[in-house]
């Protein structure tokens, strides 16, 4: 029978729970890893380019237009590489962005939910892709395409890079803002059909400027990734650091320069391995600049409709 | 009057005029991205096809482009992704589990938040540098297998911690109350309810960051992967290659044959990755099935 | 609140009964903010004690720093003691663990784990090394929740194929399988329906005999139905406590009166 034994009734600690301690500790410890890896970059990052600018004067880093790492005479302008970054950036940032949105309001407001579960995926599929996969797409169909139209383009360009890096950052445009329009609160919309607005007038004047945090992070986290994209682009535009306007040149982005120095057999410890951490530390800087702003509007689109 | 009816009603041509053709413009460059995939898988099929045989997975990489296979870069991608799922797995879940069981909902913990979702974004190729300095360089552990994976999972931890967070927290809190009234730990609750409720969730999360491990190039790049390997690893110390690794060696040839071989290897690799897309389904099906 | 504390002693001065859980001028706060107020009270052994009082009164949280469930709230702290058999449930010697395997806990939803009947019940027993025959503890279980005839033949399908009020006397059942010292229900009727909130309280009058029991509600004729003793709560006060039939009856304060009266609340 169910009958209570004092002799059990004990509520002390009689020894202390040592499999659970030891699983909080295992559980804590893990999580101290991202702090760590946080922490290791970001040191990493910092000693090394420390110890490149005792060999380069930082004004000629960042204000350099020459950027030789390797042969003699050297120059380490980091101004080609980060205006190439900026090219295909830019470029990736004036095809997607438009596009993307467009896409995100197709799929938020007109589409139907059976049209939408059949497109969604697919473009999230699209981001799937591997970016490597994106380098031969550039070579084999975007460049021959370009150069049916352009006699004078060169094989490796700027322009294919910004083309296909636009493509892949569109997916993510497109579904995150899809996201903030939808979280848009359904009694707006109504609000404005109900004074009689077209469905052109509620999108673009009522949903887009409501859900416009989202849709500003979404853009952010876009560029970013463009910023940090590195195969497709050192596929498709080359490894010419060049400080041109013309998207017709071949270029080298910050990203493609890392490929190429971690390509080649440099020794470690040379100035031009220390370039390697320098330009990376840049990359991710720049990097993080733009993800922590993007998160900043994004908790405050957060506070705005939870 | 204020409306003037009939300037209202040609202005209202127009307003619905303008609101047909934005509804057009929409739908239609939605659509073109999906035709883009669909040109995308088309000009690989074309390409690569001719070159998909059972010599081609089965040789090693040659000068001679029809000797050339992807044997070792095959073997490769399963030893990496094998290694980086048994190191990625428990550590991202435990960090999961910590932040939404066990920690309290402070300064640190939202700290580590941020720091994740902050470390999500980091290019993949400043982790390949982070291998390259830590892994290949600090502990000597070489161009090996290991240092792939561990800077591979270095890069996957923040995608699998978010995903499996959001599995976790889809579990309602009644269930843990449920089991803590009985006189359950914290971990006895956790293992016996909460992780088997968010299974499917967390599963289909490690699955997809799987396959991004297997597309990423940079980083196994940075940390020294050989492109030209004509021997399989027989161990985590081994140097080795990937597909991703194969196919941009290939892509970046001049010689038009090389171009298609890069195909076959893309064609290899979608497929890779379709296959782990498809048990993801089938894992969260099942799963779910069993659940209600 | 000395008033309070001298009329609670006055009334368990007629009893011979035994206190199972002594409230001694307990607060708990949430970030600072009082939710319940200095409340003593005892609460004996075999008996069914009701709190009531409006919503927001504090009537839970008081129930749920019974078997310490309020550890898991955020920001929770709370001042005071609880004397469990001679034992203060918050001095730091204690484990909370141990302290919830007696005190054992219903909920306002009923909330069965997504598994199958049988391990509703066994789970809790097996992790904390039960190790008499199990199916004779889930079967006695689940009778002794008036359940068992309902469910002796599918023991192993899923819970959450049965109704709502099935599900509450599983979850009763799932406590009792620990053999708790004392039962903590928070509004366990209350999302059920009338016939199966007669299911329950017919079973709590059975239990009465070996379990002490400490149920909150909201619906004061569930109180004075099944309760020997009942404490009314307002805005975190313990305004009175005393035997069911005096509250509801003769009772000593003008509020009270006026909340079981129904004029407000």
């Amino acid at each position: 029978m169910a009958t209570n034994s004092p002799t059990n009734s004990s509520i002390r600690k009689l020894n202390k729970r040592w499999g659970e301690f030891m699983i909080k500790s295992w559980l804590v410890v893990c999580s101290a890893l991202s702090l760590i890896t946080t922490a290791a970059i970001v040191i990493l990052l910092v000693v090394e380019s420390f110890s490149f600018f005792q060999n380069v004067s930082p004004s000629e880093f960042f204000f350099g237009t020459r950027w030789v790492p390797i042969l003699e005479p050297s120059s380490f302008g980091v101004l080609p590489l980060l205006w190439g970054t900026l090219q295909v950036t830019i470029g990736a940032a004036l095809i997607a962005i438009p596009l993307g949105l467009a896409s995100a309001i197709y799929l938020s407001e007109y589409a139907s939910d059976r049209m939408r579960s059949w497109v969604k995926p697919a473009l999230e599929l699209l981001a799937g892709i591997p970016t490597v996969v994106y380098g031969y797409f550039a070579l084999t169909f975007i460049t021959p395409l370009l150069r049916n139209i352009f006699p004078e383009i060169q094989v490796f360009n700027a322009l294919s890079a910004a083309i296909v890096v636009g493509i892949m950052i569109l997916p993510t445009i497109a579904t995150l803002s899809d996201n903030a329009l939808r979280a848009v609160p359904e009694s707006l919309r109504q609000a404005a059909y109900a004074v009689g607005a077209t469905s052109y007038e509620v999108t673009t004047r009522v949903v887009v400027p409501a859900g416009l945090s989202g849709v500003m992070a979404s853009f952010l986290l876009a560029i970013s990734r463009a910023i940090g994209e590195t195969m497709a682009v050192t596929l498709a535009a080359g490894q010419t650091p060049n400080l041109t306007l013309s998207m017709f040149e071949s270029i080298q982005t910050m990203t493609s320069y890392i490929v190429q120095i971690s390509l080649g057999d440099t020794p470690a410890g040379g100035v031009a391995y220390q370039t390697l951490f320098a330009v990376a530390a840049l990359l991710f800087f720049i990097t993080l600049i733009i993800n922590i702003i993007s998160q900043l509007i994004l908790e405050r689109f957060r506070e705005v409709y939870d | 009057m204020a409306f003037s009816s009939e300037r209202e009603k040609l202005n209202l041509r127009k307003r619905h005029a303008r609101a047909r053709g934005f509804a057009f413009l929409c739908a239609l460059v939605t659509w073109s991205s999906v035709l883009i995939l669909g040109i995308l898988l088309f000009q690989v099929c074309i390409d690569g096809f001719g070159w998909l045989d059972w010599e081609f997975i089965n040789s090693f990489p040659s000068r001679f482009p029809d000797r050339a296979g992807i044997k070792s870069a095959l073997v490769g991608t399963m030893w990496l992704i094998s290694l980086v799922a048994a190191i990625s797995i428990p550590v991202g879940v435990s960090t999961a589990l910590y932040l939404e069981e066990f920690a309290a909902k402070g300064r640190l913990s939202k700290l580590i938040e941020v720091n994740i979702a902050n470390l999500a974004g980091v290019p993949s190729i400043v982790y390949g540098i982070l291998g390259l300095a830590v892994f290949v360089r600090y502990f000597a552990l070489g161009r090996s297998l290991i240092s792939g994976a561990l800077t591979m999972s270095l890069l996957i931890l923040p995608i699998i911690i978010i995903a499996s967070r959001e599995a976790i927290r889809t579990v309602p809190m009644s269930i843990r109350y449920a089991a803590l009234s009985l006189g359950a730990t914290r971990w006895q609750t956790t293992w016996a309810h909460v992780l088997p409720a968010s299974f499917p969730g967390i599963m289909t999360g490690v699955i997809l960051s799987l396959s991004r491990a297997i597309g990423e190039t940079a980083p196994i790049i940075m940390i020294g992967a050989l492109t030209f390997v004509a021997f399989l690893p027989a161990g985590p110390m081994d140097s080795f290659t990937v597909l991703s690794i194969q196919i941009y060696n290939w892509v970046a040839r001049p010689q038009p044959e090389f171009h298609d071989l890069a195909a076959a290897g893309i064609i290899v690799l979608l497929a890779v990755l379709l296959l782990m897309n498809a048990t993801a389904i089938y894992i969260r099906s099942k799963t779910e099935r069993r659940l209600k | 609140m000395s008033m309070t504390e001298s009329r609670t002693t006055a009334n368990q001065g007629k009893n011979a009964v035994p206190a199972v859980l002594d409230i001694r001028d307990v607060s708990v706060l949430y970030s600072g903010k009082a939710a319940v107020k200095n409340v003593s009270c005892k609460i004996l052994k075999n008996r069914i004690t009701a709190i009531i009082g409006p919503s927001g009164c504090g009537k839970s949280t008081l129930l749920r720093s019974l078997n310490r469930m309020n550890d898991f709230v955020d920001g929770v702290t709370i001042e005071g003691e609880i004397l469990f058999t001679d034992q203060n449930l918050y001095s730091s010697d204690v484990d909370p663990v141990e302290v919830r395997r007696r005190i054992g806990m219903v909920f306002q939803k009923p909330n069965p784990f997504p598994k199958s009947i049988y391990n509703n019940i066994s789970w809790g027993p097996g992790i904390n090394g039960y190790n008499g025959s199990m199916d004779e503890l889930v079967e006695r279980s689940l009778t002794q929740a008036a359940l068992w005839e309902e469910v002796k033949d599918r023991l192993h399908e899923s819970a959450l194929n049965l109704s709502g009020g099935q599900q509450q006397r599983l979850c009763i059942a799932r406590a009792l399988a620990m053999e708790p010292q004392v039962l903590l229900m928070d509004e366990p009727c209350s999302a059920l329906d009338p016939i199966s909130t007669a299911h329950i309280e017919d079973l709590m009058f059975e239990l009465k005999s070996r379990y002490t029991i400490v149920i909150v509600t909201h619906n004061m004729q569930q109180a004075a139905r099944i309760s020997d003793f009942t404490a009314f709560m307002e805005m975190g006060n313990l305004i009175e406590f005393g035997e069911t039939d005096q509250i509801f009856t003769r009772p000593n304060i003008k509020r009270t009166e006026e909340y079981v009266t129904g004029r407000f609340g």
